[in-house]
């Protein structure tokens, strides 16, 4: 941090921390900021009760026979971890934290549009994760995050409804953020924040708050049939009461692809502030990363059929749903390589947040490249629902949204909290993740195209020495996540003081103090420049 | 320790390549990122505190390019995967027919002959096999990771999937779609014999007849031949010549009468009525008949299809058509020629 700008900052200046004390002070809050950090502090558990599962899972699999729990046990391990990984925690993680906390703040506003609403939603949230954490301690659920039918309504024998329920009410958390973000960017830019402006985090946003507004209410409809048939045999889902099992992959994907980009694309406008920021450099090619954005944001609405091409679903639909599934890698590609440009002739320093975009960038390549194999029709079908599919979405999800996600809180740590973490222990953290992660997921892809089933509690013998590296890498993986954990907890209290910008970066959020006071800005702030004006020198133009 | 499965179908061979192009690619396009993040990390790195590179804001020419270029392999992708995907679709005709059913928690497998397996199928080496699955209960998926071939095996209706065995041997049989507790205990083996012996194998076992003869004493059991004669008009449709044909309804649609048909006719009999005839004059026999004898029954009733016009059939049940003898001898199907590579 030798780039620290001084400022005179006081110790004394109110801030949105210490403007008020009590629990009160924070349960009935409507300060964005004091709601992020309400958010981070349970998307946090959720985490780390996600994290638990998988660490049982990982050591079930250390053996092929299966002994270490019995396979209704294990399958509620899976199921559990993909529930609360995926609508616990990547749904909100970003949008919900760093969102919450940044984008009223980099658009120069006070607060959201909606600050009630947003407090709302934290507690429809909550209710979520009550239901679902209910459903854990009544005895699980054992459907797989994706609730398949007539599995989940007519053979499980477990709290599916509840469950359900908790992933349904959850839907309406992240509905009314999105809300309040689109009507947000929409109404309350500051004085010359033009969207040709806006920072790219926020575009990003932007961009998650249209397919949150847009699908959740699909995979709620969904989930509520399925409730309504598993407690009413109204024939739905399952044929032997007249319904159609294949309808509910329809409608589940339907929602469940864009929700893929509502989890990754918060994530990729971390990584444009981090890369800019730490080449302090303007972003090559602006409006392709901001419109990429949006082109993912739509295109992911159509490409939901690739998940079912051995279905047995028409083959001219399967063809369209491979060739969109193409296309929509696109955007994906072309944010990539606008981020390599972007350290073309920068000036490049290796703070933990960047260590953190590297590593993004490089495992979301790998996730996105085999992302494609999925895609290309005769290969998916040996593919799918193997290792191989587990390997490529943990590369995206894990290798690239919580590599985003942990960049962006390092980044912005100084900011939330106003104190410095370790960067030495930092460092040693995140090479942890990165070598941890890729000891655990590689492996999957050769069992994968091997052909391991997923959700298989016991496997064929050859397959073990594969999955022993792959717990291996796990437990390197979970040490990786818990050390900034401690760290930053420790930091709260020991960390040196933070200036009001310790990176030297651009943005309206740096231009206010560490921790920023109640209404974000003493003053209105007027934007007068581009994002990441990071030089005014002569610009320069190539190609 | 295997890191690459064995290949042993003729599809399995085009996939695999397919496969080592896509990972060829990827591996290019990683090595040309990767070192491009690395070597402006170090070449770029900051040199003082307080250097200021100059802006870059874009090139419209590179963002075209590398929009443009990567599309344009993936269409490459898309079209080699879309033609193996298109030809593995149907079977080529003559394919020999075996009967899968899927249930929590194994694979019940019966053969035109009359044998009858749990988790093991047997198929002969060089001959097109194609598998018609159903599902007792939740979905299932039929996987052999040796042939690279996999369906879903969905409740409520037929699906098919065919493959040619290339190398004897004993390969795993997976159930790839989650379907409860002992999902992972779905599995079993395929054995892929030499004709001579899958020969020999068949005369072994099938005591209770051929799938035919078996469909056939079902018909009578459950009563069906009591209104459904043969080949003079009962109360019911003749059942002679009905398999393959197109059959019109009473609200003047026609359908052909494949093995969907068949089955929904049987378990829901009000769904398309024959035009000349009434609703509700048969029974419903959901519930009373167990999905293999649902395919015995549908193979009794294929036997009895007109074999000797295959061109008055439509071109999507030409395979399902033409072989309606399914259970009669070997010698009597027309062998494929071009039907595999
Ligand atoms: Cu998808
Ligand atoms: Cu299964």
């Amino acid at each position: 941090m030798s780039t620290a700008i001084q400022d005179p900052q006081t110790v004394e200046r109110p801030n949105y921390l210490n403007a008020e004390y009590g629990w009160k002070s924070w349960l009935l809050t409507t300060d964005h900021k004091r709601i992020a950090i309400l958010y981070l502090i349970s998307i946090t558990l959720m985490f780390f009760v996600g994290g638990i599962f998988a660490v049982l899972i990982r050591l079930e699999l250390l053996t092929p026979q299966g002994d270490l729990v019995n396979s209704d046990t294990y399958n509620k391990f899976f199921s559990m971890h993909g529930i609360v990984m995926v609508f616990f925690f990547l749904v909100p993680s970003i949008p919900a934290t760093l969102g919450n906390f940044l984008v009223p703040m980099m658009i120069g506003a006070k607060d959201l549009a909606f600050p009630r609403i947003n407090l709302l939603s934290w507690y429809i949230y909550i209710v979520g994760a009550v239901f679902t954490l209910a459903a854990v301690v009544l005895g699980g659920v054992d459907t797989g995050w994706t609730f398949y039918t007539p599995f989940s309504s007519s053979y499980s024998n477990t709290f599916v409804i509840t469950a359900a329920s908790g992933v349904f009410v959850a839907g309406f958390s992240s509905i009314l953020t999105g809300l309040n973000f689109i009507v947000t960017i929409h109404k309350m830019r500051a004085p010359g924040m033009t969207w040709g402006r806006l920072p790219l985090f926020v575009w990003a946003n932007y961009a998650t708050a249209l397919i949150q507004v847009l699908g959740t209410p699909v995979v709620a409809i969904t989930l509520a049939l399925v409730g309504l048939e598993r407690a009413f045999r109204i024939g739905i889902f399952d044929p032997a009461i007249g319904g159609d099992p294949i309808l509910f992959q329809h409608m589940f994907w339907f929602y469940s692809h864009p929700a893929v980009y509502i989890m990754i694309l918060p994530g990729m406008g971390v990584i444009s502030e981090l890369v800019t920021c730490f080449s302090r450099k303007s972003v090559f090619g602006y409006s392709f990363i901001a419109g990429s954005s949006i082109g993912i944001a739509i295109i992911g609405f159509l490409v939901w059929g690739h998940h079912m091409f051995v279905t047995g679903m028409s083959m001219y639909a399967s063809l369209y749903f491979s060739l969109l599934s193409f296309l929509v890698a696109v955007p994906s590609a072309i944010k990539v390589f606008n981020w390599t440009a972007t350290m073309f002739r920068g000036s490049i320093v290796y703070d933990t947040p960047m260590l953190y975009a590297f590593g993004f960038i490089g495992l979301f390549t790998i996730g996105g490249l085999t992302g494609l194999f999925l895609a290309t029709l005769a290969v998916d079908v040996h593919v799918t629902d193997t290792y191989f599919v587990v390997a490529h979405f943990h590369y995206v999800m894990v290798g690239g949204m919580v590599m985003a996600y942990m960049g962006g809180l390092h980044f912005w740590w100084p900011k939330i909290s106003g104190r410095l973490y370790p960067e030495g222990w930092a460092k040693f953290a995140a090479l942890l993740v990165f070598a941890g992660f890729n000891l655990t997921f590689f492996p999957q892809f050769i069992l994968g195209y091997l052909g391991q089933p997923r959700r298989y509690h016991a496997y064929a013998p050859e397959f073990q020495v594969l999955n022993v590296m792959s717990t291996a890498g796990a437990s390197i993986l979970g040490l990786g996540y818990l050390i900034p954990l401690i760290y930053f907890l420790w930091s709260m209290r020991h960390g040196p003081k933070a200036t009001s910008n310790p990176w030297g970066a651009k943005g309206l959020e740096w231009e206010t103090t560490s921790p920023p006071p109640t209404f974000n800005f003493d003053k209105t702030p007027i934007v007068t420049e581009e994002a990441y004006a990071y030089s005014h020198k002569q610009e320069v133009e190539v190609g | 320790m295997p890191l690459f499965p064995e290949s042993a179908s003729t599809i399995a061979n085009s996939i695999d390549y397919l496969y080592f192009y896509l990972i060829a690619v990827s591996t290019i396009m990683t090595v040309l990122i990767f070192s491009a993040v690395f070597i402006f990390a170090i070449k770029y790195r900051r040199r003082s505190p307080d250097e200021i590179p100059a802006p870059i804001h874009g090139s419209l020419k590179l963002e075209i390019f590398w929009s443009v270029v990567p599309f344009i392999i993936m269409l490459s992708f898309f079209w080699w995967g879309a033609q193996i995907f298109f030809e593995s679709a149907s079977p080529p005709p003559g394919a020999m027919d075996i009967y899968v059913v899927g249930k929590q928690w194994m694979w019940k497998i019966q053969y035109p002959e009359g044998q009858r397996e749990i988790n093991e199928l047997h198929v002969p080496v060089g001959k097109p096999v194609r598998l018609t699955l159903a599902s007792e209960d939740v979905i299932h998926s039929f996987f052999i990771p040796a042939f690279r071939v996999k369906h879903d095996v969905v409740p409520g209706r037929y699906d098919t999937m065919w493959f040619t065995a290339t190398k004897p041997g004993r390969y795993h049989l997976f159930c790839a779609e989650y379907c409860g507790t002992e999902h992972s205990g779905m599995v079993g083996w395929v054995t892929v014999m030499s004709e001579p012996d899958y020969e020999n194998w068949l005369t072994g076992g099938g005591s209770e007849g051929t799938m035919v003869q078996q469909g056939e004493r079902l018909f009578q059991q459950l009563g069906c031949s009591t209104c459904h004669l043969l080949d003079q008009q009962g109360r019911c449709p003749i059942m002679r010549g009905v398999y393959g044909s197109h059959v019109q309804l009473q609200d003047g649609k026609t359908v052909l009468a494949d093995d969907a048909y068949i089955r929904e006719s049987i378990l829901n009999p009000n769904a398309k009525i024959v035009a000349g005839f009434k609703p509700d004059v048969m029974p419903t026999f959901q519930g009373q008949i167990s999905e293999e004898g649902l395919l015995q029954l549908i193979v009794y009733i294929k036997s009895l299809a007109i074999t000797s016009a295959p061109g008055t059939t439509a071109p999507g049940a030409a395979g399902a058509a033409t072989t309606g003898g399914g259970p009669r001898p070997p010698a009597k199907r027309t062998q494929p020629t071009g039907g595999k590579k």
